[in-house]
């Protein structure tokens, strides 16, 4: 039988549009646009791959999708969210062959490739095993004068945006989007724009690791233009940037004063800490908490 | 009416119903959805919308606060910029009525209520008349009835349309929506059959739903209705409302809905004495749109009163 498909010389390989994953799908950006990612040059497969090119309607719809999403993260028992969180982890570990192979494609050598994606498992098992501590951290029975019990607790703000760095673009995007999702807020984030594969590949496996639809959005794009759209719309809560171009942050900042977001903007030290003990902990989850103070007579 | 021509007339207008291709309303509905608004004409297109919407509230756990509250939304949409008009009419149950009324006597805001033994109209046709009449005691301007989808679909056509005319009777000065609940029809056929009969038997408005029963307003069966409309303007001159309700949640479907209205029924029912859209969810995604427009931004669902 001669079956072409043994020929190995005249096979023809299929290649993979790469989509956001929104709302639990992988869909195409609403306008259709891509934009060209050089892959390293001395990669197996070196050539041009397409990225989607999100725009401020795509954006807009990952945050609506997202705000959706939030009141059903929020709720979910700490502990389960812990598992959830867990869960990718032990996806990132089933699928490292292809993380690393992005992650190689784009640019990085193949031994940085590997230390990436194993602090980035170790992230994630970290991060898990915070969801049901935080709050007694961060929670405080404050001192009054009066008759009353005063407790402040800490509540999830809603929808984060986060701009992934270019550099680390594994590891800084899950740096910056788990420890908001532990204390129960959803993210819309947008990958590295100049090595947005891994991002994009992380929506693949996100999908298949129990996370509910919406907690996590993931799109690629012109990360300056989108970070200012997040920056202006009025339901993200608050916004996590690192970029190298300090207009970028100065812009966040100011656009982010109308709605009175809250902004974190960041340059080249956040990628320098990622590898460090700074680059995880708690301070970074009680950055997208809203902490609630509740006063309680100590009788009637 | 004499007995004869009430049994007989009903019967002959369901029989001349024209049969609809269910393919070809759907893809020609589905059509409208498609032009592209934008920038200026796509604000007027929403401010037109505003005017046109009855904000409706029918829970059983509405109180007179939140009619109120539902009232003054209706007065004045959006607070901080008065140049948005106000909606057409509150759609409340008739014991609120009253206090509609208190609130909104002297403005262009005009006071709906559902009658008829809404939602389903399974009760003795006095109690429905007296229902209706009650409502207009109370100070409603127009009345929303809703036929006995029973009677109709067991082929009573008679009762439906001496019930219609008689609750049209007791509406005295108020305007007659008749609501025919096209999600319990079934079919298209059946859809344009109780249009033809609702507005034979009297109505001055036809509306597609309750709310309270799924599918809804769908473009199809507007598209159905308002040919119905058509076809009775083209043969008497007779200008017939229409009110899509229930469904249309987003902006954008209401754009769509307008650009159908123009295109089957022209520039006169672009008006809110022609056609008005029963929503509650619906006005706030407008105001969204238009602050969007307005202020380059973006809003939150919180930055709008909930009602």
């Amino acid at each position: 039988m001669n079956d072409v498909s043994h020929d190995a010389g005249q096979r023809l390989a299929v290649a993979k549009t790469y989509k956001f994953f929104v709302g639990g799908a992988f869909i195409r950006p609403e306008s259709g646009r891509t934009y060209p990612v050089t892959t390293a040059i001395d990669s197996a497969d070196a050539h041009h791959v397409n990225a989607p090119r999100a725009s401020r309607k795509d954006l807009r719809e990952a945050v609506r999708v997202a705000a959706g999403a939030w009141k059903g993260w929020a709720e979910r028992t700490a502990t389960n969210r812990g598992q959830i969180l867990y869960r990718i982890a032990e996806m990132l570990e089933a699928r490292r062959e292809e993380l690393h192979q992005q992650l190689v494609r784009s640019g990085s050598s193949a031994g940085d490739a590997k230390v990436e994606i194993e602090a980035s498992i170790d992230r994630c098992v970290y991060y898990a095993g915070f969801t049901d501590k935080y709050q007694s951290l961060l929670a405080s029975a404050n001192p009054t004068g009066g008759p009353h019990f005063v407790f402040t607790l800490p509540e999830s703000m809603g929808v984060v945006g986060v701009v992934a760095p270019e550099e680390a673009p594994l590891l800084g995007l899950l740096s910056m989007a788990l420890p908001a999702l532990v204390g129960g807020n959803v993210v819309v984030v947008i990958t590295s724009e100049c090595r947005p594969l891994v991002g994009l590949v992380l929506g693949e496996l996100l999908a298949t690791s129990d996370v509910p639809a919406g907690v996590v959005n993931i799109l690629s794009g012109p990360s300056a233009e989108l970070a200012t759209e997040l920056a202006k719309h009025r339901e993200v809560a608050a916004i996590h940037v690192v970029a190298d171009v300090p207009q970028t942050l100065i812009d966040v900042e100011r656009l982010g004063a109308g709605s009175i977001k809250r902004v974190k903007g960041e340059g080249h030290v956040f990628v320098e800490r990622l590898y460090t003990p700074r680059g995880q902990g708690l301070s970074a989850i009680e950055r997208w908490i809203e902490p609630k103070t509740i006063w309680h007579p100590v009788a009637i | 009416m004499n007995a004869n021509t009430a049994v007989h007339v009903p019967a002959t207008i369901i029989a001349s119903a024209p049969r609809i291709d269910r393919v070809m309303v759907e893809e020609r509905a589905a059509s409208f959805s498609k032009r592209s608004l934008k920038k200026a004409s796509k604000v007027r297109g929403l401010r037109l919308a505003i005017s046109m919407m009855d904000l409706t509230s029918l829970e059983g756990k509405d109180t007179a606060g939140k009619v109120e509250a539902l009232c003054r939304k209706a007065l004045r949409p959006l607070d901080r910029d008065p140049s948005v008009p106000s909606c057409a009419a509150v759609c409340v149950y008739p014991n609120l009525v009253p206090v509609a009324k208190r609130e909104l006597a002297g403005t262009s805001v005009q006071i709906a209520s559902v009658a008829t033994a809404f939602p389903s109209g399974l009760s003795p046709l006095s109690i429905k008349l007296d229902d209706v009449r009650r409502a207009v005691d109370f100070g409603a301007d127009e009345i929303d009835m809703v036929i006995d989808r029973g009677a109709f679909l067991s082929g009573h056509y008679a009762k439906v349309f001496d019930e219609i005319a008689a609750t049209k009777e007791a509406s005295g000065k108020a305007h007659l929506k008749v609501i025919l609940e096209t999600g319990e029809l079934g079919s298209y056929d059946l859809v344009r059959a109780a249009s033809d009969l609702a507005i034979a038997a009297g109505a001055d408005f036809i509306k597609t739903s309750t709310g309270k029963v799924q599918p809804a307003a769908t473009p199809g069966v507007v598209l159905v209705m308002l040919q119905a409309i058509a076809d009775h303007y083209r043969k008497t001159g007779i200008k017939i409302g229409m009110k899509p309700a229930g469904g249309v949640r987003h902006a954008k479907q209401a754009l769509a809905y307008l650009v159908m209205v123009k295109e089957t029924l022209g520039d006169d029912w672009l008006s809110p004495h022609l056609f008005r859209f029963g929503a509650s969810a619906l006005l706030n995604d407008v105001l969204l749109q238009l602050e969007k427009d307005r202020l380059g931004v973006y809003h939150a669902d919180d930055d709008f009163s909930r009602d």
